[in-house]
């Protein structure tokens, strides 16, 4: 028997309203799968989509976002036909977020175990003296004392109150967890902690992870799937093993040169941003490939056609997409 | 510094403030031109030089001013005892206790609507951004608050007595004085009616632009976020995470405001010939009761330094992270 995806993303497309009636289409036909218990790597440069995707599934999009077609299935339903009351019930519950930055992601003038404590009793899960036993365990779960659920959020150092997000996180025991960039904001050795924290929770309660990075050592640490991302579209998708030993698209080969080392594990702190040029402007995309003005391969037909997401041939069921006029080589051929 | 350092040292230093008035208020009477053995004779010129010697001697106005009439003026103010009114010819204290109640009634009911009503029209303009409501509320409070206190007071006076028929002076009908207060409620409210509804639109639009502005910049908090994320509901994400923090500023703007009470009270009391203390200021003014000017001006700086020490107190208490100045 199969295993069925916990999580399906089918060609999701997302756009928001900008000043003045134009319109930044953030996401375009973004698909991929997370299967039960697996972390799934989501990597690319700044604004290539990967808050956007993470907040189109939660259906948490600001006032001018909108989803404008694609399905998202949780557990074989499309999240996206439920009416606003039936969502909520699968927030938190069923799927729980940490976000990029999360710093100020906890109410200053709320008790850190309160905060916790009103996520289980929002969802009805347990009576209010279990509850409170419930927060003693996740705090010990993430390493703070019990003790501690009295502080306010301003008493926390950085990394603790990043573990005090992620005991809130597993709050409802959700079956995913989305991380954006859940260390951004720490110094290197807290980072290192909170990841390895990360691992063992995942290896605990078996959930399973999306990882959004612009950390390439920590996606071959950590995650089992790759999706690497380029102006709101898939470049590259499939087994991380894959896509790190052979990647096909130039974006993702560029992405891996400009980290050259991957054995330097999570504590180094190369960055994408070592690509020359610069990622699209929404409201200016290039028409054809996305990457062609940066591509070093770039041929005619990238400034005319955009590629589709096609599998490469893989040993096995492991799977591999890429999106690449270089990769097809019959279309190369026919123009 | 912990909270209980903090709060004493607020304390200690309202105290210092209290006294630095005190001693301002005291020096500024004894500039100001005129002698109050004349005042108090008025224009009985026919009281002797000697009699009137006799009465600086009585008054102790005959002694330096500093130290002995400083220090006895500060024992007798410590005692409660503000001197006597040349106008009323009734202690100071008394007179100004007499006409604290009045004030208070008029001054706090249309605080209070005006909180109300603010805060709730501020909450729905920002929750409801851009919409009708929002740009609505937006234009009445800033209208409202742009209004100067005596213009709106005299045309509500006059529309009110012309068109409804409603008192246009005092806080009840001269008969009623004296008769049990649960027989004249319906002639009191009717008397309060038009200067509480005048002091509730000029209050309540700077509640509301602060609580709008105050809303917005809380929206759009991570927390407020984190809190949909968990699955609430529009309306329990505002009523738990983003009230108490949006509150804030609003409730230091009350206590501040609360401290002007009495010095708000001048103008519409005079409009509305209202009996109370700002009223009671205005004629001391324009009698030059100077006792009374003093007293009222003990008054005012007092109540606006309990008022600030009141907003530091009230804010350490909600905002947790308030630990040092
Ligand atoms: N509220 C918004 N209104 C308009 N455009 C938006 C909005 N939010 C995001 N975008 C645009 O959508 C694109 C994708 O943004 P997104 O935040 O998803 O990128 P990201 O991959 O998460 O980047 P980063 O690594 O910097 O977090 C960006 O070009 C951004 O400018
Ligand atoms: S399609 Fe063309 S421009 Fe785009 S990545 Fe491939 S080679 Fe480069
Ligand atoms: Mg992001």
């Amino acid at each position: 028997m199969t295993v069925q995806p916990l999580l399906s993303v089918r060609h999701l497309t997302t756009e928001f309203q900008l000043a003045g009636k134009q319109i930044a289409r953030a996401l375009e036909d973004v698909s991929f799968d997370v299967m039960p218990g697996k972390t799934i790597g989501l990597v690319g440069e700044s604004g290539c989509g990967k808050t956007t995707t993470l907040m189109s599934i939660m259906r948490l999009l600001p006032a001018s976002g909108r989803i404008t077609s694609g399905n998202v299935y949780f557990n074989g339903i499309d999240l996206l036909t439920l009416s606003e009351h039936e969502m909520r019930a699968h927030r938190w519950k069923e799927m729980s977020i940490i976000f990029q930055g999360a710093m100020n992601a906890l109410n200053p003038v709320m008790k850190i175990g309160d905060q916790i404590r009103e996520a289980i009793l929002l969802h009805n899960l347990m009576p209010r003296n279990a509850a409170e036993q419930r927060v003693g365990e996740l705090l010990e779960l993430v390493g703070i004392p019990r003790l501690r659920r009295d502080l306010y959020p301003h008493q926390y150092s950085g990394g603790m109150r990043q573990r005090a997000m992620i005991a809130m996180a597993l709050a409802c025991s959700p079956d995913l967890l989305f991380a954006d960039e859940p260390t951004t904001a720490l110094d290197v050795m807290i980072q290192a902690q909170v990841l390895e924290l990360l691992k063992e929770i995942q290896k605990k309660l078996g959930l399973a992870i999306v990882l959004v990075t612009h950390d390439l050592g920590v996606v071959a640490e950590m995650c089992d799937d790759v999706v690497v991302m380029y102006g709101g579209k898939v470049a590259e998708y499939g087994s991380a093993e894959l896509v790190y030993n052979q990647p096909q698209h130039p974006y993702t080969q560029r992405l891996l040169e400009a980290f050259p080392d991957l054995s330097r594990s999570i504590d180094s702190s190369t960055d994408l941003a070592t690509i020359p040029g610069t990622p699209p402007r929404l409201n200016a995309l290039p028409p054809g490939c996305r990457f062609s003005p940066r591509c070093h391969k770039s041929m005619e037909i990238c400034t005319q056609i955009a590629p589709d997401l096609i599998a490469q041939n893989t040993a096995g069921n492991a799977q591999h997409l890429a999106a690449c006029h270089l990769l097809n080589k019959l279309e190369i051929k026919n123009s | 510094m912990s909270r209980r350092d903090f709060l004493l040292r607020k304390f200690l230093l309202s105290l210092v403030t209290i006294f630095v008035v005190i001693v301002i208020n005291f020096m500024l009477f004894r500039v100001l031109p005129g002698d109050p053995v004349r005042s108090v004779i008025g224009r009985n010129v026919r009281i002797s030089a000697e009699t009137q010697q006799a009465l600086r001697e009585q008054f102790g106005l005959d002694k330096p001013i500093f130290p002995d009439q400083f220090i006895d003026t500060i024992g007798q103010w410590a005692q409660g005892n503000l001197g006597i009114s040349w106008s009323l010819r009734r202690p100071v204290s008394e007179v100004l206790m007499s006409k604290l109640g009045n004030t208070v009634l008029l001054i706090g009911l249309g605080q209070v609507l005006a909180i109300f009503l603010g805060v709730t029209l501020g909450l729905l303009a920002g929750w409801k951004r851009k919409t009708a409501i929002d740009v609505g509320a937006l234009t009445f409070s800033l209208v409202a608050w742009a209004i100067p206190t005596f213009w709106l007071g005299i045309i509500f006076l006059a529309a009110g007595s012309a068109w409804f028929g409603l008192p246009t002076a005092g806080i009840m009908s001269p008969e009623n004085t004296g008769k049990p207060l649960m027989t004249i409620l319906p002639d009191l409210a009717r008397h309060l009616f038009l200067p509480t509804l005048t002091l509730t639109i000029l209050y309540l639009g700077e509640y509301m632009l602060i609580m709008r502005s105050s809303i917005l910049e809380v929206l759009s908090e991570d927390y407020i976020l984190t809190a949909k994320a968990k699955g609430m509901s529009d309306w329990q994400v505002l009523w738990r995470h983003a009230l108490r923090n949006a509150m804030l500023p609003i409730v230091t703007l009350i206590a501040l405001n609360l401290g002007f009470t009495v010095s708000g009270a001048i103008y519409i009391e005079t409009v509305f010939s209202y009996d109370g203390l700002g009223k009671l200021f205005q004629t001391a003014l324009v009698k030059q009761d100077y006792p009374l000017l003093q007293g009222a001006f003990l008054l005012l700086a007092v109540s606006v330094i309990i008022a600030n020490m009141a907003a530091d107190i009230l804010y350490a208490v909600l905002d947790p992270r308030v630990k040092e100045s």
